[in-house]
Parts: C-alpha cells; sequence; structure tokens
C-alpha cells in the first residue's frame, strides 16, 4: 500500500500547475510557449502518479482501495471520502493518459489565449479525477458538475462559429440532468441520514422510491452517456469544440455516465434496475441502430464520429443491464476501448482539419498517396472502432453481445446489426478521406503526420493492440467489483443464476 | 515447427509493411519470399506428421479473453483436418507470393502488397489452427480485412474502392450470424473451446431453446447460425454478389484469397464443426440444396460472361457450391479432398489468366483477345492443364474429387441428395462449356486485340511461370494422390478424430457402391460441354451470337447475374442511406431537437411568432407521440420476450 494520500495527490496536483500557470507574466508568445510546457510537464506528473498508484492496486480485491476521508461537514455527517475500486481506477488512468495527449494536440492549433486553454484543461483533469475518486454523494455531485464548467469554456472560447448554440444546447440537456440528481442525493440523504457511497451501496433502499430515484439518476446519466434520445447534443458539441475537447468529451466525458450506472444505479437501486431494463434495453438497441444509419448519412467527419460514438456507447449500456458477467466486463472494456479509440479518431480528423481546416469529407481524397503514414494511424483506428478481433473494439462489444445473448436473444440480434452497419459508415468514410484520386491543390499539399503527431498517436495505438491482444491485463482486475455488483443485484432480486441449458 | 508454419508470414508481413520504405521493394519480396517458403517447408513436414504419423497436436500460446467461465486461449491446434488446410494455405500461398514478384514488378507499392499477402496468409492460418471459436472468429473476420485491403489494392479505382467495400460489408453480414452462432454456443455449452463443445454435443440433440421467440432445436439453430457465416464467406447463393466484383484486385489475390484459400474457410468451417452438423439434419438438408442451387446459378451465369477473371470467378463459386452440398450429405471427405484439388487448379487458372492479362498490356475482356495460342504457348498449355481438372476429364485432379461429390450426394438416398446429383450433373455439363468458351475466345480464332497490343504479347518471366508449372503439377497429381487417404478406404484412418460422421450417413461409403451410369454420367456431360463449346466456338462462331439474340431475356437475365446486385441495391443501400438522413434531418433535427432544446429556447423567445409555431408543433407531436408510442411498445416485447 502507498503511504499518502495518493488520489488527493492526483485530484489537485493539476491544481498546482494552473497556480503555476497564474503566476507566467511577459509578452504573449513566451507565455504560450511557458503555458504548454508547463502544463505538459504538470499532465505527465499526474499520469506518472496516477500508475505509480495503479501499481499499489491490490488487483484481486472488490473494496475500495486508499481511501480517504476527513470530516467535510461535520455537523451534516458529509465527508471528503476518496476511493477507488477496479471500475474507477481505470477511469483515473485514462483520463490522465488523455490529458497530456490532449495538450500536445493543442500544440499548434490552439494560438489565442494558451495559458487560459492550459488551465481550463488542467482544471478539467482535476474534476475528472476527483470525479472518478469521489466516495461521498455530495463530492461526487459537485465534480460531476465541476466537470461541465471547463468544458463549457473550452467549446465557447476555443469552438468554432456555432459554439455558443453548442454550448447552450450542452447546457439546456445538463441543467435538467442535474436538477434531478441533485433531488436524488437529497432524497437519499433524508432518508437514510448519510451521503457516503459505499453505506449506500448496501442500503435497502424501498422500491417505489428505488423506482423514483432511478429515474432521476437516469435523467442525468442518459444526457451524459448519452443514450437515444438524448444524445442530439453531442454531434453539436463536437462540431463546435476544438480537437482537444472533443478527445476529452468522446474518451472520458461520455464514461460518466455509464460509470454513474455502475457506481450508483445497480448497485443502490438493484430492483429498480431490473424493472427498468427492458427500458434501457431498448433505448440501447434504438441508439446503435438509428445512430449507425445516421452515421451512414453525415457530411462531416466530426459528426459521423460522434454519432458512431452514440452507437458504442449503445452497446455499454446494453452490456451493463445485461447483469451477466460477460456483459459487464465487456461494457467496462467498450467503455475503456472507446475513450482510446474516439479519442484516436478525434485526433485523426484534427490533424487533417489543421492542415486544411474544413471537416467536409467531400473535400479530401487520396490522402493515402501523400500521406501514408497518417492512412496508416486512422486506418488501425478505424478497423478498432469497427471492432475487428485483435484490436481493443472487438473484445467489449463480443463480451456485451455474449452477455446479452444469455439473457435476450432479440436484443442481441438487433444490437449486432450495428456492427454491420459501423463497419460500413466507417468504411465509407475511410474511403472518402484517404483513397480515391488525389486531385485538389491544397490537398495534395498537405503533409504527413510530425514527430509530435507521432508521439501522440503510438502509445494509442500501443493499447488499441495491447487490449485487443491480452485483453487480461484490463479484466482481471476489473473481474471482482463487478462481480460484487452482480452478487448485490442477483441476492436484491433473488435471481437465481443464469439457466442453464438442461441436457 | 509448428510456430514457424503459422507465425513467419506474419513476421514477413511486419518486416515488409513497416520496413518496405527502408529495406526497398527487392528486400521486401526475397523477406516475405522466403519466410513463406519457410512455412511451406514446415507445413510439409507437418501434415506428414500429423495427418500420415498420426500425431495430432495442440500448442497453447497464451491466454486471450477470460471473463467469468468464458476461457479462451490463442492456440496451434493441428490436428489433420487443419493440417491439410495449413499444406494448401502455405503451399498455394507460396506460389502466389512468388508470382506476384513478376505480376507487381511495375507496381510502384510492391512491398505494401507482398505484406498485405503475407498478413493474409497469417489470418488464415491462425483460422484453420484455431482451438476454440474466438480465435476462429479472429481468423475469419482477419482474412475478411486483408481481402478487404488487397481488392482495394490499387485504391486510386473508385471501383476497387467499392468492391472492396461491399466485400467487407456483405462478409460483415455473413459474420454477423456465425457471431450469433458462437454465442448461442456459448450460452449452451458454457464454453468455447472446441473440445468441450464437440464432446457435449450428442447430449444437445433434443434440446429446445428459444431464439427471438421462436423455440428450435439448438443444434440446428446453432448450425443454421454458423451457416450464414460460411454463405458470407464463400459466397454461397445470397451474399455472393461481393466475390465477382472482387475481381477488382491484382490477380494474384484472386487466384490465393478468391480462389484457392480464403472463400473455402467456410467449407472448412462445416467440415470442423462436423460434431455439431451431424445432428442438425435440418440445416444440413438446407445446405445440400443451397449449395446445389448456388453450383448451378453461378455456373449460369459464367456462361455469358466476357471478363475472363469474372468466369473464373463464377467458376469457383459454382465449385463452392459442390462443395457445400458434399457437407450437406455429410461426405466431408468429399468436399475437403474437392477444396484440397480445386486449390490447386483454380489458383493455376487464376495465375494463367493473369499470365494472359499481363501478355495482353493488362486487357480483361475477352471480346478483345484471340489468335495468341502460338504466342504464348506455355500458358496455353497450363490453362488447359487447369481447365481439363476443373471440368473433370478423367485422371486430372478434378476429376476424382467432383465425382466423388456427385456419387456421394446420390448415393446419399434422400430427395435432396438427388436434387444436387441432377443439379451438379447439369452444373458440371456447364461448367466443361464455360470452360472452353474462355479457352477458345481467348487462344483460339482470329487475334481481335489492336496490332500495338499483338505486338507486345510475350511469355512472362519465369519467376511467374515456375509457380504455374508448381501448381500444374497438383492440378495433375493431387486427386490421383489424394483419393486414399480422402475418400478412399485409407480416410477413416487418415481423418483420425478430426471429421465426426455419424455411421447412419456416411454416404463416402456408399459412393463407392453406387451404380455404373451415376460414376459415368458426370464425365460423359463434360465431354459433351467441350464438344459443344467446340462447335459454338471454333466452328460455327455465328451460333452464340444467334442463340443470344434468340434468347434475348434468358441472356439479359444471365448477363446482368440474375439482377441480384440491383435487387440488393433497391432493397439494402438506397433505404439504408435514405432513412439515415431522414432520421437525422426530421428524427434528431426536427422532433428531438424541434421538441427539446430548440424547442424550448423558440418557447422562450419566440412568443411573437407563436401561432405559427403552433402549427408545424402539432406535426411534431404526433411525431413524438408515435415515437414514443413505439418506444413502449418495443419495451413491452423485449419485456414479454424476456419472461
Amino acid at each position: 500500500m502507498i503511504a499518502f494520500p495518493v488520489l488527493s495527490l492526483i485530484t489537485f496536483l493539476p491544481l498546482l500547475g494552473v497556480l503555476l500557470l497564474m503566476t507566467v507574466r511577459g509578452d504573449e508568445k513566451s507565455v504560450a510557449g511557458n503555458a504548454r510546457s508547463i502544463a505538459l510537464v504538470t499532465s505527465l506528473a499526474v499520469f506518472a502518479l496516477s500508475v505509480y498508484m495503479y501499481m499499489g492496486f491490490d488487483k484481486a480485491s472488490a473494496d475500495f482501495q486508499f481511501v480517504e476521508a476527513r470530516s467535510w461537514f461535520s455537523g451534516l455527517n458529509i465527508f471528503y471520502k476518496m476511493g477507488v475500486d477496479g471500475i474507477s481506477v481505470f477511469f483515473i488512468l485514462l483520463s490522465t493518459l488523455l490529458t497530456p495527449i490532449c495538450i500536445l494536440a493543442s500544440w499548434e492549433s490552439i494560438q489565442k489565449r494558451v495559458r487560459e486553454y492550459m488551465i481550463a484543461f488542467l482544471l478539467l483533469e482535476t474534476m475528472m479525477v476527483g470525479m472518478f475518486a469521489a466516495l461521498d454523494l455530495v463530492l461526487f455531485y459537485v465534480f460531476f458538475e465541476g466537470v461541465l464548467l471547463p468544458m463549457f469554456l473550452i467549446i465557447g472560447v476555443w469552438g468554432g462559429p456555432r459554439r455558443v448554440y453548442a454550448a447552450f444546447k450542452f447546457f439546456l440537456y445538463t441543467l435538467l440532468g442535474s436538477v434531478l440528481l441533485l433531488l436524488a442525493v437529497l432524497a437519499l440523504y433524508h432518508q437514510f441520514g448519510t451521503t457516503d457511497i459505499p453505506t449506500l451501496m448496501q442500503a435497502s433502499v424501498p422500491l417505489e422510491m428505488q423506482k423514483w430515484i432511478f429515474l432521476a439518476f437516469l435523467a442525468s446519466f442518459a444526457v451524459k452517456v448519452p443514450m437515444w434520445p438524448v444524445h442530439t447534443w453531442l454531434p453539436d458539441a463536437h462540431v463546435e469544440a476544438p480537437t482537444a475537447g472533443s478527445v476529452i468529451l468522446a474518451g472520458v466525458l461520455l464514461k460518466m455516465g455509464g460509470y454513474g450506472f455502475l457506481r450508483l444505479s445497480l448497485p443502490m437501486l438493484p430492483q429498480a434496475s431490473e424493472y427498468f431494463t427492458p427500458l434501457m434495453f431498448t433505448l440501447s438497441v434504438i441508439a446503435v441502430i438509428y445512430t449507425s444509419l445516421v452515421a451512414l448519412a453525415q457530411e462531416d467527419m466530426k459528426k459521423l464520429i460522434a454519432y458512431s460514438s452514440v452507437a458504442h456507447m449503445g452497446f455499454v449500456t446494453l452490456g451493463i443491464f445485461t447483469l451477466t458477467t460477460q456483459g459487464m466486463q465487456g461494457a467496462m472494456f467498450q467503455m475503456l476501448s472507446h475513450g482510446v479509440v474516439s479519442a484516436a479518431l478525434f485526433l485523426c480528423v484534427g490533424v487533417v482539419y489543421d492542415r486544411l481546416h474544413t471537416r467536409e469529407i467531400g473535400r479530401y481524397g487520396g490522402l493515402v498517396k501523400n500521406m501514408p503514414r497518417y492512412a496508416t494511424a486512422f486506418m488501425i483506428f478505424m478497423l478498432a472502432s469497427v471492432g475487428l478481433p485483435g484490436t481493443s473494439g472487438f473484445v467489449g462489444e463480443f463480451l456485451v453481445l455474449l452477455g446479452a445473448y444469455q439473457v435476450n436473444t432479440l436484443a442481441t440480434a438487433l444490437a449486432a446489426t450495428g456492427v454491420v452497419l459501423g463497419a460500413a459508415y466507417m468504411l465509407y468514410l475511410y474511403k472518402r478521406v484517404v483513397f480515391g484520386e488525389l486531385t485538389r491543390a491544397d490537398v495534395k499539399a498537405m503533409t504527413d503526420i510530425s514527430p509530435r503527431e507521432i508521439a501522440i498517436f503510438v502509445p494509442l495505438i500501443a493499447l488499441v493492440f495491447w487490449m485487443g491482444i491480452y485483453p487480461s491485463s484490463f479484466i482481471d482486475p476489473m473481474a471482482p467489483a463487478l462481480e460484487k455488483i452482480i452478487t448485490r443485484y442477483n441476492e436484491a432480486n433473488a435471481i437465481s443464476l443464469p439457466k442453464e441449458v438442461q441436457p | 515447427m509448428e510456430l514457424i508454419a503459422v507465425l513467419s508470414p506474419l513476421l514477413g508481413a511486419f518486416i515488409a509493411g513497416v520496413f518496405g520504405r527502408q529495406i526497398g521493394d527487392r528486400a521486401a519480396n526475397v523477406v516475405t519470399c522466403a519466410l513463406m517458403l519457410a512455412a511451406a517447408v514446415c507445413s510439409v513436414i507437418l501434415f506428414r506428421d500429423v495427418a500420415l504419423m498420426k500425431e495430432p497436436r495442440t500448442i497453447e500460446l497464451f491466454t486471450w479473453i477470460a471473463s467469468g467461465k468464458l476461457k479462451v486461449s490463442w492456440a496451434l491446434r493441428f490436428d489433420q483436418l487443419a493440417a491439410v488446410m495449413v499444406l494448401v494455405v502455405n503451399l498455394v500461398s507460396c506460389a502466389v507470393h512468388v508470382y506476384s514478384v513478376g505480376y507487381m514488378s511495375h507496381d510502384d507499392a510492391r512491398a505494401r502488397f507482398m505484406s498485405y499477402l503475407s498478413l493474409f496468409t497469417f489470418a488464415m492460418l491462425m483460422l484453420v489452427t484455431a482451438n476454440n471459436f474466438v480465435q476462429l472468429f479472429f481468423g475469419w473476420e482477419g482474412v475478411g480485412l486483408m481481402s478487404y485491403l488487397l481488392i482495394g489494392f490499387w485504391n486510386k479505382k473508385e471501383s476497387a474502392n467499392n468492391a472492396a467495400i461491399k466485400a467487407f460489408v456483405m462478409n460483415r453480414i455473413g459474420d454477423f450470424g456465425l457471431a450469433l452462432g458462437i454465442m448461442a454456443v456459448f450460452f449452451v455449452f458454457g464454453s468455447l473451446n472446441y473440445d468441450d463443445v464437440f464432446s457435449g454435443a450428442a447430449a444437445m440433440k433434443d434440446v429446445d431453446a428459444i431464439f427471438l421467440g421462436h423455440e428450435f432445436n439448438v443444434l440446428n439453430l446453432i448450425c443454421a447460425l454458423l451457416f450464414v457465416g460460411a454463405i458470407g464467406k464463400s459466397a454461397q447463393l445470397g451474399l455472393h454478389t461481393w466475390l465477382p466484383d472482387a475481381m477488382e484486385g491484382p490477380t494474384p489475390v484472386s487466384a490465393l484469397i478468391h480462389a484457392a484459400t480464403m472463400v473455402t474457410a467456410g467449407v472448412f468451417l462445416v467440415a470442423r464443426m462436423s460434431p455439431l452438423y451431424e445432428h442438425a439434419d435440418a440445416v444440413r438438408a438446407f445446405i445440400t440444396v443451397l449449395g446445389a442451387l448456388t453450383a448451378f446459378v453461378a455456373a449460369t451465369i459464367a456462361l455469358t460472361q466476357f471478363d475472363i477473371k469474372r468466369v473464373i470467378a463464377y467458376s469457383t463459386m459454382s465449385q463452392l457450391g459442390y462443395m457445400f452440398f458434399a457437407l450437406g450429405v455429410s461426405a466431408y471427405g468429399a468436399a475437403m479432398f474437392h477444396l484440397f484439388t480445386h486449390a490447386f487448379f483454380k489458383a493455376l487458372l487464376f495465375l494463367g489468366a493473369g499470365s494472359v492479362i499481363h501478355a495482353m498490356s493488362g486487357e480483361q475482356d475477352m471480346r478483345k483477345m484471340g489468335g495468341i495460342y502460338k504466342l504464348i504457348p506455355s500458358t496455353y498449355i497450363l490453362m488447359w492443364i487447369g481447365n481439363l481438372a476443373l471440368a473433370g476429364v478423367p485422371f486430372f485432379a478434378g476429376y476424382y474429387s467432383k465425382d466423388m461429390i456427385l456419387e456421394a450426394a446420390f448415393a446419399a438416398g434422400s430427395n435432396v441428395g438427388h436434387f444436387a446429383y441432377w443439379i451438379g450433373i447439369a452444373a458440371a455439363f456447364m461448367t466443361a462449356f464455360y470452360s472452353w468458351r474462355l479457352l477458345f475466345l481467348t487462344f483460339h480464332g482470329t487475334p481481335r486485340a489492336d496490332k500495338h497490343t499483338m505486338d507486345h504479347v510475350h511469355e512472362s518471366p519465369a519467376v511467374m511461370m515456375i509457380p504455374l508449372y508448381f501448381l500444374a503439377i497438383g492440378a495433375v497429381g493431387a486427386g490421383f494422390w489424394g483419393y486414399q487417404f480422402f475418400v478412399g478406404e485409407g480416410r477413416a484412418n487418415f481423418w483420425g478424430g478430426s471429421i465426426f460422421v455419424n455411421p447412419d450417413h456416411d454416404t463416402i461409403e456408399h459412393a463407392h457402391h453406387v451404380a455404373g451410369w451415376v460414376k459415368l454420367l458426370p464425365t460423359y456431360v463434360a465431354a459433351a460441354g467441350i464438344l459443344l463449346a467446340g462447335i459454338m466456338y471454333m466452328w460455327a462462331t455465328g451460333l452464340p451470337g444467334k442463340i443470344a439474340g434468340a434468347f434475348k431475356f434468358v441472356h439479359g437475365f444471365l448477363y446482368h447475374k440474375w439482377y441480384f446486385d440491383e435487387l440488393y441495391d433497391k432493397i439494402g443501400i438506397v433505404p439504408a442511406f435514405f432513412i439515415g438522413n431522414k432520421l437525422w434531418k426530421i428524427g434528431d433535427g426536427k422532433i428531438i431537437d424541434g421538441l427539446g432544446p430548440d424547442g424550448i429556447a423558440a418557447a422562450i423567445s419566440g412568443a411573437s411568432v407563436k401561432t405559427g409555431k403552433m402549427q408545424t408543433g402539432y406535426v411534431y407531436h404526433y411525431a413524438f407521440a408515435m415515437l414514443v408510442g413505439v418506444v413502449v411498445f418495443m419495451t413491452a416485447y423485449i419485456f414479454l420476450m424476456q419472461r
């Protein structure tokens, strides 16, 4: 075990970087240069620390580890409590990995207000890590909402021409969810007199109350995932956000919803979860098919990938609510894989956007000729997104469908059509951008990826194959925590183990 | 030894693919070919050890996915069936690698091409040596990917890119079935390892399970779903339209992937799963009928095509149909035998066609060929050998395997068996006809190419001809040599436990005792087909045009490939894009956004235009109510199905 409060350190170390950034003085150019370096060094240090934390993590345990508890609102029985289990530890690693990548990706494309931009990103990192590490509902809520603030700024200040519309839309969607989430937290506090998550995970909430709280949670988490039909903020937000904003949005922020279901809804509300499973399946299946078809019709690269994200997250919600070992591990794995792959795909869009300043698919074509390295990297991520065996995308989808089949064959068959459609829209995108005749002069003038961009892609490519070929390094540590949720669910619903076929 | 046989192509692909630019094309050629040769030599030795010396073995590498009771490993399973496949794959692949050095010598991405070929070979080897369903799926999708990359190798060409996407997506439709089948296997057996599943199969033969709300016999269900994968990969009727289009790829690719190896994966799949299929009588009957129909339909289309590669492509599809109806009547050995011989003579035909195309400066249309047999005599003779083997002329390879299939179908004694036999006879007649039509149109008659092309007609270099000679040896001798092992007296001994045949339907045994005319008829119809082709394309050359004119409708129907492409376009592709667009513009844009954020925004800011908004608002309300209805309905349905 690690002797010092490692989680708090990981959470608040970025704030130290923020302080440093605030002291930077000088002319605009040197401020920008220093700001980039400070942000990069800080985020790398945070990543190193989180890896160190992971090395001390007991992978066989289902319990919360590195737990810190300090009195916060002492009279109200509300604590500052942090801790990680096999679920949250991976999300923290994902967040701390993607932050330095985002900073590197913004190295040249962000030229105005660089210092403020970097501050926003480090602030965002604090909020994300804090959210995944929080073990108190109030603390969780603070971080959960806190994430939005820097994200708003990133879209609203450094975004594209329709950034105000996109930010407003995002705001409207999240507003409703936030209010209901807060109400649910208050209701739980009122009932049990505590906001301690591990305690509430064991509490037996009355059935009627479970249903209402489940719906309140759903309102908040569904927007984040996003589930159909509350997904329409995502394409606009992605289109308007700068590249790094899209990366963190797709890579980490979309996982907040899935994490919420796993951490709060299922353990605290097992009976309501069972009650609403058909609804969740339906919405997941619609998300997969509907958004895959929509993705097919897109002319904007970012929109296409945004819609594909919704489809992939449909697999996640499907897997979570199967409540089978394979389905839940698959959903977790799919979230991690999507965190890497969709982030990488947005980076791929960023690479060509930086050069030609358009996201219109039809403006490109024939890039394989002058950008062969880029074409290879894009190909790998495209295939991972399609779920080719041997890449990370396969393991998650496969396990989700394997789990879902044991529960509901119809939902499985419908969701599996998404795999066919996914191949169609991704290959169609790739063909239009990378293959074909290189005709336009400005496209011809585009240069292949730089060493900086290679440095961004290489770790992501390595992860894609690592997760695809030896997924056990990821599945094994998360298994105990997920198994605990399943056991609790089954006990609460008195469900016997999945029906075996008797010979 | 096992590792070299399987992994050296991967190494070659890696070196040529990653360092191709640094080491240059020449070195990439040498490295990939040398490693491929090493793999081929190892697979010959392994074939001797495993299949002839009866020492099957399985090598576990490391755990791949472990999730709950699901545990699958990367493993190399070398039993007799795998050893045969590894032998075929590596030998043909080796020949194609060497051939490609010559064929692609003018291309500026040679290293990439060689890398793809090697990577394909690796994926195929992983498929056939899998010890569980997930690795099988890895190889299955892996070969699909490489097929996609190689069809679209000339990625400047719009048609090549479209053909590549078509191949991948159609295969994905098949894989969709295969994946569901794998999930059903896990649901029923609780494991995805072959040994667990096969040993538990017999106990499951009368068990039913619910799928999509209906009750099915589990083994029939599993076999049907797995077979959907085979339909896609092996281009059987229904999911076949990608295969002819796949001829957009370079010719060596057509030979290796779309004739000799990848497309036979479906045949291998069913043979591998014989312990399951033997208990799924309904599915086997379906396979028999579908295989026979495929053999027939593909042969009719081949009669009318003018692209030399497309004719051979349809011929491949037709021959795969033969293999499938052999599987359908439990003659797994015969199907594998035909797979084995077909790999040699079909690769020979494709590479020979490549040699012709090479000689004709890239021309593929047979209407612009003719009169070149004196100019490229070696290629001409090799094409003769390939055709003789394909048509099943006595003592060439195809004679042994195809006749065996037809006899087994007849000997099955069932209605579907007889159906397959007679359809197969008709297809055999057409096979002989279109093969010699191809030969005569290409090599005989008056030259129809322009003078410039004719002046440049030349025999291919040695690096291309040597693989052809090697394959020709196979096309002549593989049948004679393999007969005793695959389907003859030694077959039970040869296959060991790798193929399971229910003693009640050992059709190969019965096939040895069918009436004489059953055995002779295929040879007679082949001779008749050759004769008719000779009459129509050598002596009475005006006849084909007259017949086509007289039966315009039939000819047009066949020439347009039974209009499958047009049909799929209308019912699949166009609607998918249309619906996608509508869901985006109306579903997302008007209904969800209109009622959600934009609607609220409008409601807050737009009191002045309220009346106008109201009316459109009603339309949205209707649509929204419909959407809610759909959700409720589906929820209820899924809810009920769960019970």
